[in-house]
């Protein structure tokens, strides 16, 4: 234990907590918005793309974290575009862009003379490697992220949601779809250090699909994507510090795993909570079609009689043996 | 009375086809116009380019008095489009759906103001939904989901409502609701245009009816009984449509378009 804990004071390790937890913090932030208009695996596309880009900062000397930012932004943008033009097969465009990006950073790297391994670095993450200078890189740009996506959210939100509304609302829709394809690439540059740009994608996605078992509105489901994010990536770093001990444990995939595991156990919370949800939905209040009685009831009805209690109009019905049954004066009505 | 709407000579090209030729539309303040006609007439066609969603291939279109490409004043202007944009991808509330209609009156990175929160309060309370504000919009059936999307469009304040067809698929109860909705609008004062297929209960409230008929104005005049639609839009050679109404000339007027082909 006094291992694990000289193990966090290290400076690789601190910087490395920094980073995971500013990228847990802005990943799902974007990551709401995409999954929002339905465009989940958009944050793969792009993480794809920008491997094109840190091949590009290997061949040519310069930093690979902005080579990627700047053709990850290229990329988002054309893949907007697309989207945009709604082309009937906008899909298979996309998916042509997502190869050509990882086959394009492959064929620059092995170009630029670089082995596979240092571009798995990016493509797995390899958050304890990080340098002083990529940590205020990753902070700077990930409170941009999490600034601009809290700070529209009015706006991003009714974009989202319905795209012409907006439009006859005044807002210019086209400069805050391109704003979020812009954050999305910043984001995925962002955890490409941590979780590496093939995972990077879980980091958006995941945490909003675990927020959105138990949550009903769009801020609490942006809020706690954001709290599942930072949970899943400073925990995930630990788990795997202090598994580092045992084996060897990388932090990248541990996080994504963790992440996941938080859905998997929201998962049939949520499931419980709507199928409760769907059968305490109160009855259509109409006029009855006969007036049944029920002579001899085992018991009365309440609270804690077992019997799910639905409200119909003015009373409350209780669902016994697939009969609703409604209290009417001394005795019961079958409903 | 000042014209709200002015449309001369309106024309829409999707994709480079012709589909709304010669459309002379005038609205004037207070009025309470239904846009009828069967499906394929161009009335959707028409509402999406009086609120500039369509670009117009010719003509000029004037909302408030000022040309559509100087004008910005859209807090004036509520528009409720057809339903399906209620349910997104993320859950959201009956509230933030709501809330997203002050957007015209707030200013980037402003919160909410008292004036905001009121005006969100009091379009849940028109549409009888303040009990279902916390609710997600999914979890609404059809037709609330409609009365949320009026109430988004209320909460704007605007002058000025474009509904497309809100009665789609929504049954008769949750209609009369909606047609409550409207007629409390109207008596406000507010111009109100509405797409429809069939009127139901927001008949009486009509003080003019336009129908369309392939692409182009075939009546405008007082409300017309929903048979004398189907006849005021049906075709002389009446191939290809499927109206179980019997066919009568005798009380519209019946346009018969020498256009073939769209070429006109």
């Amino acid at each position: 234990m006094s291992g694990f804990l000289d193990l966090l004071g290290l400076p690789f390790m601190q910087r490395a907590l920094i980073a995971a937890l500013f990228t847990g913090l802005a990943a799902p932030a974007v990551g709401t918005y995409l999954v929002q208009r339905r465009l989940a695996l958009m944050g793969d596309g792009i993480g794809h793309v920008a491997v094109t880009g840190v091949a590009i900062g290997l061949l040519t000397g310069a930093s690979p974290t902005w080579t990627a930012v700047a053709v990850a932004a290229l990329g988002a943008i054309l893949i907007e575009v697309i989207r945009e033009r709604g082309h009937a097969n906008g899909d298979v465009a996309l998916a042509l862009l997502f190869y050509g990006g990882l086959a394009g950073g492959v064929l620059i790297t092995g170009l630029a003379g670089q082995s596979g391994a240092r571009l798995q670095q990016y493509l797995f993450g390899s958050i304890t490697t990080i340098s002083v200078g990529d940590v205020v890189v990753t902070m700077a740009l990930a409170a941009i992220v999490v600034l601009v996506c809290v700070g529209t959210a009015p706006q991003l939100f009714a974009v989202a949601q319905d795209q012409e509304f907006a439009r006859v609302a005044g807002l210019n829709i086209r400069v805050y779809n391109l704003l979020v394809a812009v954050l999305a690439a910043v984001s995925v540059t962002v955890a490409m250090r941590t979780v590496g740009l093939l995972l990077v994608s879980a980091l958006m996605v995941v945490p909003v699909a675990t927020a959105q078992q138990v949550s009903r509105s769009f801020r609490t489901t942006l809020a706690a994507a954001m709290l599942l994010g930072t949970l899943a990536s400073v925990g995930g770093l630990l788990l795997s510090a202090y598994a580092s001990f045992h084996a060897r444990v990388a932090p990248g995939p541990t996080i994504v795993l963790l992440a996941l595991a938080g859905f998997v156990v929201a998962w049939p919370l949520g499931a419980w909570l709507r199928s409760r949800r769907r059968l305490r939905e109160p009855f259509p209040v109409v006029e009855p079609v006969v007036h049944d009685t029920i002579d001899d009831h085992p018991h009365e009805h309440g609270e804690d009689c077992g019997h799910v209690g639905v409200p119909h109009g003015d009373h409350v019905d209780y669902v016994h043996d697939g009969h609703r049954h409604a209290a009417h004066g001394r005795h019961y009505d079958e409903h | 009375m000042p014209d709200v709407v002015r449309l001369r000579e309106g024309a829409v090209a999707i994709a480079g086809r012709p589909i709304l030729r010669h459309i002379d539309l005038t609205v004037r303040a207070g009025e309470f116009v239904a846009l009828m006609g069967a499906n394929g007439s161009g009335k959707s066609t028409l509402v999406r380019a009086l609120t500039g969603l369509h670009p117009l291939a010719g003509g000029s279109l004037e909302l408030f008095g000022t040309p559509l490409e100087h004008f910005h004043d859209w807090r004036r202007i509520g528009f409720v489009p057809q339903r399906g944009g209620a349910a997104s991808g993320v859950p959201a509330s009956v509230w933030e759906v709501v809330a997203s209609g002050r957007l015209t009156h707030r200013r980037l990175l402003r919160p909410l103001s008292r004036a905001d929160r009121r005006a969100i309060a009091e379009a849940l309370e028109v549409v009888g939904l303040a009990g279902r504000a916390r609710d997600g919009v999914s979890t609404l059936s059809g037709g609330q989901q409609q009365r949320v999307l009026i109430a988004r469009a209320l909460a704007g304040e605007p002058e000025l409502f474009f509904l497309d067809e809100p009665t789609a698929g929504v049954d008769l109860p949750n209609q009369q609701v909606l047609a409550d909705t409207l007629a409390v609008l109207s008596d406000r004062g507010a111009t109100i245009v509405l797409v429809a297929h069939e009127l139901g209960p927001m008949a009486p409230l009509i003080d003019r009816a336009v129908v369309m008929r392939d692409g182009r104005i075939a009546y405008d005049g007082p409300p017309l009984a929903s048979d004398q639609v189907a006849t005021a839009h049906l075709d002389h050679h009446d191939h290809g449509h499927h109206h179980s109404e019997p066919e009568r000339h005798d009380h519209a007027p019946h346009i018969a378009s020498p256009i073939e082909g769209g070429t006109g």
